[in-house]
């Protein structure tokens, strides 16, 4: 470029770079008065307004936490209330040196230092400046009055009235309902800070987890004029909070009871499904826990009882417990066996006692050592013949057994509505070689077939699975929640329903099933001669350590810990399922003996009315067969 | 023009007879002073918002030590070799950023920070403030002004890939100050009004799809609490009511120095940060913060007045895209806490606690003085 008409571009840049420079400091200062205005608005023209909010008192946001909604059994029977309880609340930055303060509260009320660093803990939880943290709670009269006599020495310290939860029903419904907590830190981090500022306490587990949003309701807040100590002088503006919403449950408190006396204070678990809507009626786990001491924050030592007991209290068998699931899955065996065409309700198994391999030396035992001869499906159900089953897992094959057993729930998630359900495993070829890089093996398919192996299954899989025997494929999930609001839960995930090739499939496996409780040679056919109504059922014992091969069970050699789990599923009335039920005994032994009439128990509990006969809704169909199987078995 | 010149050049000789020590420093009386002033009153302004927080204090007033000898440092540097370093500066920032994005460390739900433990932990973004109007200044300096569509082009696509690469982390408000320091750039490089204009009504538009598109959900929420505050009392409304009310209450002569119960009382939220002016305001009132922004306006004021006086081109664009920049961040955060715009997370420049930031504005500040004190008075004939 040439030289002279660079200079002179050089100009006319300096001139343009001028004129915008001015152009730039006319707007900043005119940006600056803008600034001066806004200013001059909020603290001269505004002044008055400003300065009574801040200075001599001062408005307070307060957030009043919704009433967290009710839970109740399907009869209308108070499971979860709200209660007023008095605590003691500390607010920071009124209490000045608040450490100290807190000396002087462990000090009148006569607490340990275990107390104490617990109140730290949670007066650093604190979020909202100056929100009064409460720190203990259930003050009763004479604390009460303590406090109020040393009210002077105790700066920023109140008596608060709240609603604390509270479960009437203690320990009943711990693993169901579950129960609400303190908010930690790690929740706090996820909470939505405005809807929860109010709130001190959040569903933990159970239904008090799963439903967390619809129990928890809108907060609302008021603005209120303080004092400059903190004291509210009048209310300004008020926006009621919206309570959360009630649940009515489909669990039945007397069911529950009987469920759970029926156990007779074994470990253990039982479920009831109401096969038709899926609801359920009872779950327990036992040996359970009081949820109310969770509640305002139970002591370390009583927690660490719980949390370190032998009975594992705190375990929620029926969700998370993980069982083998035994025999119980023989009759979803013999339908997946009959709808895959490798069986049919007439050919049958020649049973010596044990069953072979083609080539192969290994025996596979029957329970019953001397073998049942020739053997059905009938048969096989009745007398859970081990070899039959082999036999038929054996030609069902590793996959089309997972695809089955998969339908039905097992090793699937098959709960709607209950918090922290284990899944439990249904094994594939495709799991053994991810987890342990192996083919699978032949073997591996027969002791599948019993229930045995790498299969793992909860208390409630087991139910949903007898449950879909009962009704014939409809698949519901099972839940807890009847109305949420007065509005039935919504299965979001629905699963397909299991139709199988030919509809009569069901009636054959149902039927082998009514005969294990009512046939001549059923292994429970003891509770089936006490019933009024027709129970189809089928046992199981879950090993809980292996025995070798060539060696016999021997309870004497067994540690009591040790023993097998006893198993039984089963439905009643046979005809028209109204309840399926699920029991497991943790070392219980024996699924028919020790199992069986428990679960009779539950049914009796549900179908039979006060004369021990059967209630008016259930009997039309059952009545006629029911004393069939009593004249049968007399 | 020859007379003017004459004048100027005895009135220089004059100012560096009696000022030779600064002179050869190659430092800014005129800043210097004012800055030291801001320094000082931050630290006032300071102690009281932390609550008597003297590590604060300390740390606060250690990276103004740093900072100063980055200005001094920088200051010596001649513009022209500045202006051969900033494409690699500019390649550098973007790569930091980059690896900021890819693996940087994650605090209060964004990703802005480099954190070597123990070594350092900065924000490149913030670095990017003073990069990118430098990177602007070198590019246009060598064009024919005004730029032709084709250099506005590029300079769209320089600023472009920075505040992209920010906005992601999600830092809006980093990435809109990076967009306005490039911009001003390109103002005082003499874009002509139709474009500046065309931009502006365009803007309703993009608006419009960042509130759907690239927007976050606390960003919205800002924006609407901004709108709105009293919708939300409890949640991010509480800032802007609180603050509004600390500012209010300070009247017109404030209620004394470490004697605001707003901020004292733990109702003003991040008091010592972004919201330090609500401190200001409520404890030395209206004078107060009149007199700061009068110390604001005296800077710009020198800030314009060196872009003018400039020799090079790519002095003056550097020098007047800086000094807007400063006044976007004052005005961004006043009117941001006072409620006149919404809360994007714009420190109060010196006087907001935060080590990056105060380095970043003194380098800026050092890039001012060395543009001013190595001009070469015999070129220019």
């Amino acid at each position: 470029m040439p030289q002279p008409i660079r200079l002179k571009d050089h100009e006319k840049d300096a001139r343009l770079i001028r004129r915008r420079a001015m152009v730039g400091g006319a707007v900043i200062v005119a940006l600056i008065m803008v600034l001066i205005s806004r200013l001059y608005y909020l603290q001269v023209v505004q002044y008055e307004y400003h300065s009574t909010l801040s200075e001599n008192n001062r408005v307070h946001v307060q957030p009043i936490p919704p009433n967290r909604g009710l839970i109740y059994d399907r009869n209308g029977v108070l499971i979860a209330d709200n209660r007023p309880s008095f605590s003691l609340t500390l607010t920071r930055e009124r209490a000045g040196d608040w450490e100290h303060v807190l000396d002087v509260i462990v000090d009148v009320l006569g607490l340990t230092p275990d107390d104490r660093e617990l109140f730290e803990k949670r007066v650093r939880q604190g979020r909202r400046p100056f929100e009064p943290v409460p720190v203990l709670f259930e003050l009763n009269e004479e604390q009460i009055a303590r406090l109020a006599i040393n009210q002077f020495q105790l700066p920023g310290v109140d008596v608060s009235a709240q609603l604390v939860r509270h479960y009437p029903q203690g320990e009943h419904f711990a693993h169901s309902v579950g129960y609400v907590g303190r908010i930690n830190e790690t929740e706090l981090k996820k909470l939505d800070p405005v809807q929860y500022s109010g709130t001190h306490h959040i569903g933990k587990t159970g239904i008090e987890r799963y439903y967390e949003d619809q129990l928890h309701g809108e907060v609302g807040y008021e603005e209120v004029e303080t004092n400059a100590r903190g004291r509210v002088l009048r209310v300004l503006n008020h926006t009621d909070p919206k309570p959360g919403e009630d649940i009515v449950l489909t669990l039945d408190i007397k069911l529950q009871a009987a469920a759970e006396k029926a156990l007779g204070g074994r470990r253990g678990a039982i479920v009831a499904i109401q096969p038709k809507t899926g609801e359920v009626l009872a779950m327990v786990s036992q040996p359970s826990f009081d949820p109310n001491p969770f509640v305002t924050g139970i002591s370390f030592k009583a927690y660490a009882e719980l949390r370190d007991s032998i009975d594992r209290p705190l375990f929620n068998r029926v969700l998370r417990g993980l069982y083998p699931p035994g025999s119980t899955i023989k009759p979803m065996m013999a339908i997946a066996g009959l709808d895959a065409g490798v069986v049919t309700p007439n050919s049958r198994v020649f049973d010596p006692g044990f069953y072979q391999l083609p080539n192969n030396t290994h025996k596979y035992r029957n329970w019953n050592r001397y073998g049942d001869g020739w053997v059905d499906m009938d048969t096989a159900l009745m007398r859970s013949n081990d070899t039959y089953f082999y036999d038929l897992a054996h030609k069902l094959g590793i996959d089309r057994m997972h695809d089955y057993m998969t339908k039905f729930g097992l090793g699937q998630r098959v709960s709607l509505d209950m918090f922290e359900e284990t899944a439990g495993l249904m094994p594939s070829r495709d799991w053994k070689r991810s987890r342990y890089r192996q083919a699978w093996y032949p073997g591996e398919t027969l002791i599948l077939g019993i229930g045995q192996g790498y299969m793992q299954t909860t208390p409630l899989q087991l139910a949903q699975a007898v449950s879909l025997v009962a009704s014939k494929g409809k698949w519901i999930r099972p839940h807890l929640a009847k109305t949420v609001g007065d509005v039935p839960p919504v299965d979001e995930n629905p699963v397909e329903d299991i139709v199988l090739r030919d509809p009569k499939y069901w009636d054959y496996a149902r039927h082998g099933m009514e005969e294990v409780v009512n046939g001549a040679r059923g292994t429970a056919r003891k509770i089936g001669a006490a019933s009024v109504y027709r129970i189809a059922g089928k046992s199981g014992t879950a090993q809980v350590v292996a025995i070798k091969q060539g060696e016999k069970y021997d309870r004497s050699k067994v540690r009591e810990r040790h023993r097998d789990h006893a198993l039984f599923v089963g439905f009643a009335p046979a005809s028209d399922p109204e309840i399926a039920v699920a029991v497991m005994v943790e070392n219980g032994e024996s699924g028919s003996g020790v199992a069986a009439p428990v679960m009779k128990e539950v049914m009796d509990a549900w179908l039979l009315d006060e004369n021990g006969q059967l209630k008016a809704e259930y009997a039309p169909q059952v009545a006629a067969p029911a004393v069939e199987a009593q004249t049968k078995n007399e | 023009m020859s007379n003017g010149f004459d004048r100027t050049l005895s009135d220089e000789d004059v100012l560096r007879r009696r000022a030779s020590l600064l002179q050869r420093m190659h430092l800014d009386g005129i800043l210097l002073l004012l800055l030291l002033i801001l320094a000082t009153g931050s630290l006032f302004i300071l102690y009281s918002a932390s609550g008597k927080n003297i590590d604060l204090l300390m740390k606060q007033a250690s990276s103004f030590g740093i900072g100063l000898v980055a200005m001094v440092i920088i200051a010596q540097i001649e513009p022209r070799f500045m202006a051969r370093w900033v494409p690699l500066a500019y390649v550098g920032g973007v790569a930091l950023l980059f690896v900021v994005d890819v693996m940087g460390h994650n605090a209060m739900g964004a990703t802005r920070w480099i954190n070597i433990p123990g070594v350092i932990r900065f924000q490149p973004s913030e670095f990017m403030k003073i990069i990118m109007p430098a990177t602007m200044a070198w590019y246009l300096s060598k064009r024919s002004l005004p730029p032709s569509l084709k250099h506005i082009f590029v300079c769209l696509m320089l600023i472009g890939v920075p505040v992209v690469l920010i906005l992601v982390q999600p830092d809006l408000g980093t990435s809109l100050l990076v967009v306005t320091s490039g911009a001003f750039v390109m103002f005082m490089a003499g874009l002509q009004w139709r474009w500046i204009l065309g931009a502006a009504a365009a803007l309703v538009p993009v608006a419009v799809a960042m509130w759907f598109f690239v927007l976050h959900q606390y960003q919205k929420q800002r924006v609407l609490t901004f709108l709105n505050p009293e919708s939300d009392p409890l949640g991010s409304g509480w800032n802007i009511i609180q603050s509004k009310a600390a500012i209010g209450s300070g009247g017109v002569l404030g209620k004394g120095w470490l004697m605001g119960t707003q901020s004292h009382l733990d109702f003003l939220p991040e008091s010592h940060t972004d919201f330090i002016i609500a401190v200001l305001a409520e404890e030395f009132g209206l004078v107060g913060v009149c007199l700061l922004l009068l110390v604001y306006l005296l800077l710009i004021c020198r800030g314009l007045v060196i872009t003018v006086q400039a020799q090079t081109l790519f002095g003056k664009l550097m020098a007047g895209a800086w000094t807007m920049t400063f006044f976007v961040y004052v005005f961004v955060n006043i009117g941001m806490v006072s409620g006149l715009l919404p809360v994007v997370g714009v420190p109060l420049p010196f006087i907001s606690y935060g080590g990056t930031s105060l380095i970043t504005l003194l380098s800026g500040f050092g890039v001012l003085m060395s543009i001013h004190t190595h001009r070469k008075w015999i070129a220019q004939v």
